[in-house]
């Protein structure tokens, strides 16, 4: 049983790996700013549960002022947590981002610098008490430059990397980093597209994500395929990403 | 952190694979998506135009991402839901804990609203009634963007009116519910082969009076004394004596690929199909537990098997309910249905018990047939015969299912369609919410005044 510390549990992928996880028995905290949202989650969370009911707090990945007090919140409320899990980060299309500077620069800064220094709070912490995990949810939008990915991509490919600089330090001290890249998955942040070939579905998602954490398997692609798929674009030449559209 | 609901251009499509151009509004807070929206959908498994907008290009509701649990008593089994829950989930989380619906239909691809709003029935119809029986509350969106709870005591006309109302009344946001309290998990079945459709509903009659689960498949293709013949299931929950100890894990599925030929499906294919699958089942009787998702759900373990009917392929389920008192009339509907030539890859027959409160539920004391068949040109001639057989029995046939049926004789069929329109439009005084199918059938303007 674990005891985790969840950022983003209300929607997506995120509601669907916290469900699996408050189905098996882990004892959960759930983060978020939307307070309302967070307790119709909890709710969900605790009827799914063998009994013990889940507690929410207060936190912004905007104001990075708040985090130390929501992790210390978790902490007191689940005895110490053993496991952090953040799925939330913000989206949008290039199009959105290349005309509304500001929201750009909100997105680069939650998704990449307070992600960051979330993880890097969480971290002191659970080295502290020995290791634990810290479960990421990144992108393969980071794994190459591309046209329609231009600054949500990079967001991600900065997140990517100090995920696997954090596993490569500290997994000797016990801390197991698990960098979570989906590909395109049905959710609610992404209906308004149509989608790709190869998209996925959250359980199945959440169901390989949580192997990944019982295993302390650090990188995974979900679903699978998206690890060819991108190895295929990986080594793809630069001439030839500069004609095509993904 | 997208909150709010997105709206996607596209194309709608029904399990019939018939489909619509339609704009679909999707996303995890139901009374967002719900707001101003003339149709609330859930996992489309009706098989014709109930759940396809009403006109061209217009506005769906998806409900599926709106599917979190509010609430639920492991005293009463009382379960309170939002309406994009599916029955799968249920399945899944209160099947371990002895809990599970007291009427299911054929697949577990539905949701809670979808439940509700089709009135669905199953094996269980002459012993626990529809799901209508069963639900103690629905919160709703009514046409004029209030939001109001309705329960069998309170608005009882709309409640009732919902229940069975293919979503024509309001959108259905939550729904609370008795869960029945199993014994085990698992299922204790009996089936056995029988030789004709005559034999088969004396059979269901007598199997109803001791078993609360029974449902026959029948061979659509044999003629004479094997008019009919098929195998009929019968079953209960079994007892914790003769259960496994461990509750049933849901079974991987297999997705069907969109490969296959539209000419697949075949009169000497069917006729192929149907030999092999009574004599599949080629000792006389079996008996013993068996997995529940296989007992009620068979086609489940195979994801898209509308796929069956080819690329661009079409298909209805003919669904009627004849009443009780005249034995011979499933005879003779299924001879003509064979002198039409309407050849069917599945053919299931059930007994129905007493009618449901619902408006419009479809059920009622007698037999119900359903036949699935290919839409193509003779596709309306064979309904509309079937039909005016239905009528001059006294039958009716399932909203859920209906593709084809003409105004005037769905009318004929159903008196109960005026009281329906009446409570309709006391609530919705424009009829702002409907369908493809309430424009086919009851006469709804296509295009928003």
């Amino acid at each position: 049983m674990r005891k985790v510390v969840f950022v983003g549990a209300t929607k997506g992928m995120g509601r669907a790996l916290s469900r699996r996880m408050a189905e098996r028995g882990d004892r959960l905290f759930l983060l978020g700013r939307d307070s309302e949202e967070l307790g119709k989650a909890a709710t969900d969370l605790s009827v799914r549960g063998k009994g013990e009911s889940v507690a929410h707090g207060a936190l912004d990945l905007e104001s990075p002022d708040g985090f130390d007090a929501a992790l210390d919140a978790a902490d007191a409320a689940l005895g110490g947590f053993d496991t952090v899990v953040i799925t939330a980060a913000m989206f949008a299309t290039q199009e959105k981002l290349e005309e509304d500077a500001d929201f750009a620069l909100r997105l680069l800064r939650v998704n990449f610098a307070h992600t960051v220094a979330l993880c890097e709070n969480a971290r002191k912490r659970l080295l502290a008490r020995g290791g634990g995990t810290l479960c990421v949810f990144s992108s393969v939008a980071g794994d190459r430059g591309r046209k329609p990915v231009a600054i949500y991509g990079a967001s991600k490919a900065g997140l990517s990397h100090y995920l696997e600089s954090l596993d490569h330090k500290f997994r000797a001290q016990g801390l197991v980093t698990i960098c979570v890249k989906p590909g395109f998955v049905k959710t609610g942040a992404t209906a308004h597209l149509s989608p790709p070939p190869f998209a996925g579905e959250p359980e199945p998602v959440a169901e390989m994500v949580l192997r990944a954490i019982d295993r302390g398997t650090p990188l995974i692609y979900a679903p699978s395929i998206w690890r060819l798929v991108m190895l295929a674009i990986r080594h793809m030449p630069r001439a030839v990403m500069r004609k095509v559209g993904f | 952190m997208s909150g709010s609901p997105t709206k996607r251009d596209g194309v709608l499509e029904a399990w019939g694979r018939v489909s619509r151009p339609a704009a679909e509004v999707l996303g995890e807070d139901i009374e967002a998506i719900t707001e101003g929206s003339p149709l609330s959908r859930g996992l489309g498994r009706s098989y014709g135009d109930s759940a396809l907008p009403a006109r061209i290009g217009g506005s769906v509701s998806t409900t599926t991402l709106a599917d979190r649990l509010i609430a639920f008593d492991p005293e009463s089994g009382e379960l309170h839901a939002e309406a994009g829950l599916s029955l799968r989930e249920i399945f899944r989380i209160f099947l371990p804990r002895n809990f599970y619906v007291a009427s299911t239909p054929g697949t577990s691809f539905v949701t809670l609203g979808g439940m509700v709003a089709a009135d669905v029935h199953g094996k269980s119809h002459h012993s626990a009634g529809t799901i209508g029986r069963h639900v103690l509350g629905l919160k709703m969106r009514l046409a004029d963007e209030s939001i109001v709870w309705c329960t069998p005591q309170e608005r009882s006309e709309l409640f009732w009116a919902t229940v069975g109302g293919m979503g024509l009344t309001g959108h259905i946001l939550e729904v609370r519910m008795r869960l029945e309290r199993l014994p085990s998990p698992w299922i204790w079945s009996r089936s056995e082969r029988v030789p004709n459709l005559k034999v088969l509903i004396a059979k269901l009659h007598e199997t109803a009076k001791t078993w609360p689960m029974s449902v026959a498949w029948i061979d659509t293709t044999s003629t004479g004394d094997k008019l009919g013949r098929g195998i009929l299931d019968v079953g209960r929950w079994a007892e914790p004596g003769e259960a496994p100890s461990e509750p049933p894990r849901q079974k991987p599925r297999i997705t069907m690929p969109d490969i296959f030929p539209r000419w697949l499906i075949n009169p000497v294919t069917i006729r192929m199909f149907n030999f092999l699958w009574y004599w599949k089942h080629w000792q006389p009787r079996r008996e013993g537990v068996v997995h529940p998702e296989a007992f009620f759900y068979p086609l489940d373990m195979l994801a898209r098997w509308n796929r069956a009917y080819g690329r661009g392929g079409t298909f209805t389920q003919y669904q009627c309910v004849l009443p009780m008192g005249n034995d011979e009339a499933p005879v003779e509907f299924l001879k003509l249905l064979q002198s039409l030539g309407g050849d069917s890859f599945l053919t299931v027959v059930k007994d129905c018990g007493p009618e449901g409160q619902g408006t419009l539920s479809f059920p009622r004391e007698g037999i119900s047939l359903a036949t699935d068949l290919r839409l193509g040109p003779k596709t309306q001639g064979i309904v509309d015969a079937l039909n005016a057989f239905v009528i001059a029995e006294g039958g009716r046939i399932y909203l859920a299912k209906d593709m084809l049926t003409r105004p005037a004789d769905y009318a004929a069929m159903d008196p109960r369609v005026e009281q329906f329109m009446n409570v309709r439009r006391r609530f919705d005084p424009e009829l702002r919410l409907r369908s493809a199918q309430s424009v086919r059938l009851f006469g709804d303007p296509p295009e928003v005044s």
